[in-house]
C-alpha cells in the first residue's frame, strides 16, 4: 500500500470541518478534497436512501452579464439559451472548434442580462481563458470561484433537510432552477440539480460561511440519516446513472453526440462553436459511441483505462468504471465503434493481464424505484 | 488500533504470522481501515515463486486496487480462497479469517528484518 501527497495544492474553505468529521483527504483536480468519511459504500447508500452532503467548493462559478450576454452565450455553448427563463438552468457543453468537449457545465439564467455558470474544478482557468478570448462588447465575464463555498445536498430526504434549515427564507427552486436570497444578512444561492441521480440541490454561500453551513447540514441532518460524503461516493453515484465525467468520458477529441448526450445539444438554434463538426457527424455517422458495460460473473472491479477487447482483440479502454455499491456489480463505460455499440455485445476487460467477460447494457445502470 | 503482539509487520502494512518456515500474510487493522469496504481480493496461486517486494495479491476497495507485497523470497503455499465469496473478511477479521496467503520462505533468516509489534505501532505514530 502506498500514499501520495502534493505540496502545491489548493485547500477548500471547509478543510477544518472535514477533518473534524474524520475525512480522508486526497489530491483531486489540484485541490485537497475529502474522498470519504465513514466509507464510500455507506455514503453512497446514504444518498440513495436518505441524504448526503458533499463539499463542491472546488467547482467554479462564473457570472456572465450585459445586454449581449444571452446571444453571446448561445454561440459559446450547446444549449439554447433563448429557451431559458429567469431562474432556469440547463446542462450544456462548451466545445472546441472540432466539436470536442472543453467542459460540461450548468448554465442558469438569473435575469434577462445575467447568467450563472457552474464549471468543473479542473477546468476553471481553461474555461475562463477560452471564454475571455471570445468576449464581445456588451458582455462581462467574472470568475467568482474563490469567493464561494458550495455544498451539494443530495438524496430523497434532501428537501426535508432543506425545510428544516432554510424553511420559508427561500423556497427550494424547481428541478434545474436557481434561487437567490439574503438569509440573516448572508447571500445564498440554491440550484436544484446535482450529479447523483437523486433529488437534491447545490447550496452556495460566501467562502467564510461554508464551514458553518456544512456543519449545520450534517449535524441537523442526522435525524434524516444524513452523512457527510466524499468524492468517492460522488463518483460511484454518478457512474451508476451514467452521468459523464469530464476528462474520462468526455474529452476534447470526442463530441457530445459520440458520448450519447445529444439532449444537451440544440442543433436547431443556429451557429455555435463546434456545430459544423456535429452536423457532419449526424449526416455521415458518429464513428464510435460511449456505451455502458457490466461485468458478467465474478471479477475484480473494472477501473478507468483498463483495456477493452472485442473478439479477442483490444480495441478500446474503459472510461469511468468501478464497482456499483447499489448493484454490487462491476460497471463502466467505454467507446466502441458504432457497429459494436449495441446492447448485448460481448466484450472482455483486461484486468492485470487476465481477461474477464462483460457485456454492453442499456444506460443507466441504476434507475430510481 | 489492534496490533497483536505475536505477529511481525512490514512498513507497507502487511502482518506476518511465522510458523516454522511458512508464513501467513494479511493486511493490518490499520490498512483495512484505510482501505475501507474491501470488495475483491485477488489471491496468488499455489507454487508461484516470489521475491521480496513482488506483488503477491491485490486487495480492491470500492475506489482503488492496492498491491499486497511478498515480505521475503519464497513460494506460495496457498491463497485464501474464502475471500472469493467474502472479501469483506479482510475488514471484519483482518488477523483471522481475512488472511490473504501463505508463503514457504526460502531463508527464515530473512524474517529477522521484519518489524515487531512495538516498531509497527511506532510507525503508525
Amino acid at each position: 500500500m502506498a500514499n501520495s501527497s502534493d505540496a502545491d495544492i489548493k485547500q477548500t474553505p471547509l478543510r477544518e470541518v472535514h477533518e473534524k468529521f474524520g475525512a480522508r483527504m486526497v489530491p483531486f483536480a489540484g485541490w485537497n478534497m475529502p474522498v470519504q468519511y465513514s466509507g464510500i459504500k455507506a455514503e453512497h447508500l446514504a444518498v440513495r436512501n436518505d441524504v448526503g452532503v458533499f463539499d463542491i467548493s472546488h467547482m467554479g462559478q462564473f457570472i456572465v452579464s450585459g445586454e449581449n450576454a444571452g446571444a453571446w452565450l448561445n454561440r459559446q455553448l450547446t444549449a439554447d439559451i433563448n429557451k431559458l427563463g429567469d431562474g432556469q438552468g440547463q446542462y450544456t457543453f462548451m466545445l472546441n472548434e472540432q466539436g470536442g468537449v472543453i467542459d460540461d457545465l450548468i448554465i442558469y439564467r438569473t435575469a434577462a442580462d445575467s447568467y450563472f455558470m457552474v464549471v468543473n474544478a479542473s477546468m476553471i482557468d481553461e474555461d475562463y481563458a477560452w471564454l475571455a478570448g471570445k468576449l464581445e462588447d456588451g458582455v462581462t465575464l467574472e470568475n467568482h470561484s474563490d469567493a464561494w463555498a458550495g455544498l451539494a445536498v443530495q438524496g430523497p430526504k434532501s428537501s426535508d433537510l432543506y425545510s428544516k434549515l432554510i424553511g420559508d427564507a427561500l423556497a427550494l427552486p424547481p428541478r434545474n432552477g436557481i434561487a437567490t436570497a439574503e438569509v440573516d444578512g448572508e447571500t445564498i444561492v440554491v440550484c436544484r440539480t446535482g450529479y447523483t441521480g437523486e433529488d437534491g440541490y447545490e447550496f452556495f454561500c460566501a467562502s467564510e460561511q461554508g464551514p458553518k453551513w456544512f456543519e449545520r447540514f450534517v449535524t441537523e441532518g442526522e435525524e434524516f440519516g444524513c452523512l457527510p460524503c466524499g468524492l468517492g461516493a460522488r463518483d460511484s453515484l454518478r457512474l451508476e446513472v451514467c452521468y459523464p465525467l469530464n476528462g474520462s468520458d468526455l474529452s476534447p477529441t470526442r463530441t457530445p453526440l459520440q458520448a450519447g448526450l445529444k439532449f444537451a445539444v440544440a442543433m436547431d438554434k443556429g451557429e455555435f462553436t463546434g456545430r459544423s463538426v456535429l452536423a457532419k457527424q449526424l449526416e455521415e455517422g458518429l464513428g464510435e459511441r460511449l456505451v455502458a458495460f457490466k461485468m458478467v460473473g465474478k471479477s475484480p472491479p473494472p477501473r478507468p483505462h483498463y483495456p477493452v477487447a472485442v473478439n479477442g482483440e483490444i480495441i478500446s479502454e474503459a472510461c469511468s468504471a468501478g464497482l456499483s455499491p447499489s448493484l454490487n456489480e462491476g460497471i463502466g463505460m467505454t467507446y466502441l465503434p458504432t457497429e459494436l455499440a449495441k446492447i448485448g455485445t460481448q466484450i472482455e476487460i483486461d484486468i492485470r493481464g487476465r481477461r474477464f467477460n462483460a457485456e454492453i447494457v442499456k444506460k443507466p445502470f441504476y434507475k430510481k424505484g | 488500533m489492534n496490533v497483536p503482539d505475536d505477529l511481525k509487520y512490514t512498513e507497507s502494512h502487511e502482518w506476518i504470522r511465522i510458523e516454522g518456515d511458512t508464513i501467513t500474510v494479511g493486511i493490518t487493522d490499520h490498512a483495512q481501515e484505510e482501505l475501507t469496504d474491501v470488495v475483491f481480493v485477488e489471491v496468488p496461486d499455489a507454487d508461484e515463486a516470489l521475491e521480496a517486494g513482488d506483488p503477491a495479491a491485490v486487495v480492491e476497495s470500492v475506489k482503488a486496487a492496492s498491491d499486497i507485497y511478498a515480505p521475503v523470497d519464497g513460494v506460495i503455499v496457498e491463497g485464501n480462497e474464502g475471500l472469493a465469496d467474502e472479501p469483506d473478511l479482510v475488514n471484519t477479521d483482518p488477523y483471522g479469517e481475512g488472511w490473504i496467503y501463505r508463503l514457504k520462505v526460502n531463508d527464515v533468516a530473512d524474517l529477522d528484518g521484519m518489524l515487531s509489534a512495538d516498531q509497527y505501532r511506532e510507525l503508525l505514530g
